[in-house]
């Protein structure tokens, strides 16, 4: 297990008035568990709003959870830990994010980018092997010595977020948090970076957790799949078996969103989902997703369901279980 | 008769990096109560002929025709492209959080639209308004009129540029990448009702999107542009099902399939070129699966396979000259 979460919840305060109280809560993510081993990529999926890029960011430490407890191989690291152990938490995990046009310092030359993390974690002796390294690692993401001179804003996007995954790639980390990281590119360019990835992951065999909006995607690259939805998972398990036969309302909702790529089959108007995500702020009681349901009854509204179900398949719906 | 005839469209900008051919030699024509999709990835034009059409590029030069109905507007001063903009021809844009003034209420933005083209009161425009927002499903839309951009959600903020873009009944409405921003059932929720309102209208529709999955769902026909051109003209139908050019194709097949899983995707090599400096011969050559000679050295025309048309020399009989 390299990373694992029990019971994480995050509420980001709002504050108002001359003093800044607190007036309330965004209940970004309720509680919630995940579990991160070797060689695992887990799926996040879901529509903006929905939590998952909090998810991502406790996972990778960026933000601290409201509550909660996180290990890390082992050790408790949800507050402040040792010097050491944050190094080596650091090491471990990487992140890279959406934009590949604000997620590179515009002053910093290609080789500054990738070398960074290698000295500041002092991973090699002497200049010249530091150098040999990243040229190798440039290499890997497809780029070339000579771009190495280079500044972020000579590159396309594609060619950006390439540079971020030889910056997360550098300390040879076990996982790698991947927040979005093709929904900025172009068709034919998301293809080539998803394809980086896969290749990349088995090289190194690394884990990824993969965050994205796009199901069709999340699918293709993830052993395990989670559905997000108002900061609560819905449904989750083996990412073959909830794409196949998928339980919660709201993923099927999801499926049924995605066009056809078929005129003879066009399927958007027999959408039955209506309405948007209530607010953060202010949470639907019960099933968060009561509001938009098509099959809620008077339960839905009073009593939160509980993930239920076998290892490889779980849903939070009262439709299931008993 | 058609509706809109452009015929070889250039636009092009100085720059300091030198000519951006942005658009360069676009011919095409809009049917009465047709959805046409032009598709591309970013860069390839899309957008700019789009904003030519509405004369709202500025500081650029513009070479060829756009007649609609008869007249040519890109001879048109900015007062008579007034009277058309708007009232006949009316855009939606990519962004809803940014196309609106965060200082005025969108009622009051829509009002401009109503007042401007209509002659009519004040409360008379109100009324027209909120009527409209009714049909594009604003609930409450007598509250939501007062309110501004920033009290709405993107979905909603959408529908309301659409009640705007409809609020004249134009003959025309350019949607570029309308849905783009949006999450995916927001997205099919507002292309549904954009479909239904086109219907009751009878409106046509230049529909610009990367987004092969809408187009699938949306168009009649297609239009696939690649670095400034178009390279392949066809029905919905047959786009997905024969697909022509290489680019298309590869466009196709850049779609995730189920079957992919565990596997690498396939894709088009390279990246779109920068439009300071397009590739000789034929745009697409130095990306394509099937390039041969004659690729790098001439630009290929456009002929006519089928009753379709496509600018490849892979359909070519031989050398035309």
């Amino acid at each position: 297990m390299i990373v694992s979460l029990r019971k994480i919840k995050k509420y980001f305060p709002i504050r108002a008035g001359v003093f800044l109280q607190t007036v309330g809560w965004v209940r970004a993510l309720e509680e919630t568990d995940l579990d991160i081993s070797e060689n695992q990529t887990i799926g996040v999926v879901g529509e903006s709003g929905c939590g998952k890029t909090t998810l991502g960011r406790i996972v990778a430490r960026i933000l601290q959870p409201t509550s909660g407890k996180i290990e890390f191989q082992g050790v408790d690291v949800t507050k402040k830990t040792t010097k050491d152990i944050e190094k080596l938490f650091r090491r471990t995990v990487q992140m890279i994010f959406q934009d590949p046009f604000n997620s590179l310092d515009p002053r910093m030359t290609i080789a500054d980018v990738v070398k960074e993390p290698l000295e500041a974690h002092r991973v090699f002796e002497s200049k010249k092997e530091m150098e040999d390294y990243v040229v190798e690692l440039i290499g890997k993401v497809g780029l070339h010595r000579e771009h190495l001179s280079r500044y972020p804003h000579e590159f396309s996007g594609g060619q950006r977020q390439r540079i971020a995954i030889a910056r997360a790639l550098a300390l040879k980390p076990k996982l790698i948090v991947c927040d979005e990281p093709t929904s900025a590119l172009d068709v034919s360019v998301q293809s080539q970076i998803v394809n980086l990835l896969q290749q990349l992951r088995e090289e190194y065999k690394m884990s990824y957790l993969f965050i994205s909006h796009n199901l069709d995607l999340v699918y293709h690259m993830s052993d395990k799949l989670i559905v997000m939805y108002l900061g609560n998972v819905m449904e989750e398990g083996d990412s073959v078996e909830v794409f196949e036969n998928p339980l919660h309302p709201y993923t099927k909702a999801l499926m049924s969103a995605i066009p056809s790529w078929d005129p003879n089959q066009r399927k958007l108007s027999k959408l039955k989902l209506t309405g948007e995500p209530p607010s953060p702020v202010n949470p639907p009681s019960g099933c968060v997703f009561s509001t938009r349901c098509l099959y809620k009854f008077d339960k839905c509204e009073k009593e939160k369901p509980q993930l239920k179900g076998s290892e490889n398949h779980r849903v939070a719906c009262f439709l299931y279980g008993e | 008769m058609s509706l809109l005839e452009v015929k070889d469209l250039k636009v092009y900008f100085k720059t300091l990096d030198g000519l951006v051919k942005a658009v360069d030699g676009v011919s095409f024509t809009l049917n009465e109560e047709e959805t046409l999709a032009i598709v591309g990835e970013s860069g390839c034009g899309k957008t700019v002929t789009a904003l030519t059409i509405l004369g709202l590029v500025k500081r650029a030069i513009v070479e060829g025709s756009i007649v609609y109905r008869g007249t040519e507007v890109t001879k048109l001063s900015e007062e008579e492209f007034q009277n058309i903009r708007g009232k006949k021809i009316s855009m939606i844009f990519q962004e809803p959080m940014a196309s609106f003034d965060p200082l005025y209420s969108v009622g009051r933005q829509m009002m401009e639209v109503a007042m401007k083209h209509l002659n009519v009161s004040e409360e008379c425009a109100r009324n027209l308004c909120i009527e409209m927002l009714k049909k594009v499903q604003i609930p409450l839309a007598e509250q939501r009129f007062d309110q501004y951009p920033h009290q709405m959600s993107g979905g909603m903020l959408q529908r309301i540029m659409i009640a705007m873009a409809l609020l004249m009944n134009p003959d025309i409405v350019i949607a570029d990448e309308p849905t783009t921003a949006l999450d995916v059932t927001i997205q099919a929720q507002v292309l549904n009702l954009f479909k239904d309102l086109q219907r009751q209208y009878h409106t046509s529709v230049i529909f610009i999107t990367h987004d092969l999955g809408i187009v699938a769902e949306l168009a009649d026909r297609v239009h696939v542009m690649y670095a400034g051109k178009i390279v392949e003209k066809a029905s919905v139908h047959e786009i997905f099902e024969h697909p022509l050019h290489p680019y298309t194709k590869g466009l196709l097949e850049s779609r995730l399939k189920k079957e992919y899983k565990g596997k690498l995707l396939p894709f088009v090599k390279g990246v779109v070129p920068a439009p300071t400096s397009w590739p000789a011969g034929c745009r697409f050559h130095p990306r394509c699966p099937r390039m041969m000679k004659v690729c790098q050295e001439k630009e290929p025309v456009e002929i006519q396979v089928d009753g379709r048309s496509i600018s490849c020399w892979l359909y070519s009989e031989g050398d035309s000259e």
